[in-house]
């Protein structure tokens, strides 16, 4: 239990400084490796809860194909902006309010709700009982999400693509 | 462990995520901060579905990595037009709607 809340804290110490990190840096390569550490952090977590199909796919996904997309994304957008130069101090702090806005109901609500309420899984979730799961009781949202993604691919070639 | 340790996490996470959308101005970044919201969201789903002991959690926790997925292919489809079209992906400048 000691492990497992010391490997929580230096995950999210981590997380947290890099988010942060990662919605304040100038240059716009390094807020995209900022989110790797993110990503990363949040695959541990899924791991540290017991879901490690979850962990896996997180890293494959995200880590192997959305940042890869997005550091494509700022490749062949370079030049407009470079680095996000300076926002101007308003919208900064107009940005800044809100958040912590956000952050200080959900806070609230969530110490209200859940004060010490424990987690009770013993073993980690098996990948198999997800995979039953999936093609039965949710068949009918994964086969939507398969036409979404067909519909997503097709429109963002479309979109894309020159003239 | 306690249960709302991964909870205050995520609500940090979608904070910050919350205020990149708001502050940044380069479509990219935003892009960024809405991964970022995307991931709070499924910390919490794992987070209950460790809580309940039970897997729709980690089910939709999935399905929310492939509607990101998707939204980022066409996100980021759409900002390639846009730099394509106005040679900026600055998004205080795109305001031909304006009313």
């Amino acid at each position: 239990m000691v492990a497992q809340n010391i490997a929580f804290a230096i995950m999210a110490v981590t997380m947290l400084v890099s988010a942060v990190r990662m919605v304040t840096t100038r240059n716009v390569v390094h807020a995209a490796l900022y989110l790797v550490i993110v990503l990363a952090g949040a695959a541990g977590i899924f791991i540290l809860l017991g879901a490690e199909f979850v962990g896996v796919t997180q890293v494959m996904v995200y880590i192997g194909a959305i940042v890869v997309l997005f550091l494509f994304g700022i490749m062949l957008t370079k030049g407009s902006f470079g680095d996000d130069d300076g926002v101007d101090g308003e919208r900064r702090s107009m940005a800044a309010m809100v958040g912590a806005l956000v952050l200080a109901v959900m806070a609230a609500a969530l110490i209200d709700t859940f004060r010490d309420a424990e987690l009770s899984r013993a073993q980690p979730s098996l990948t198999a009982d997800i995979g039953d799961l999936i093609f039965s009781q949710y068949i009918v949202p994964f086969e939507a999400i398969s036409v979404l993604l067909l519909a997503a691919l097709i429109g963002a070639i479309v979109v894309a693509r020159g003239d | 462990m306690y249960l709302n340790q991964f909870l205050l996490l995520s609500a940090a996470l979608f904070a910050i995520g919350v205020y990149g959308v708001l502050a940044r101005r380069n479509g990219v970044l935003v892009l960024m901060s809405i991964e970022l919201i995307l991931n709070a969201v499924n910390i919490n789903l794992v987070a209950f579905a460790a809580f309940g002991n039970q897997l729709a959690g980690e089910v939709f926790a999935l399905f929310v990595i492939a509607v990101a997925a998707a939204e980022v292919g066409v996100g980021l489809a759409m900002i390639l037009l846009l730099y394509r079209n106005r040679k900026s992906i600055d998004l205080t400048q795109i305001d031909l709607m304006r009313g």
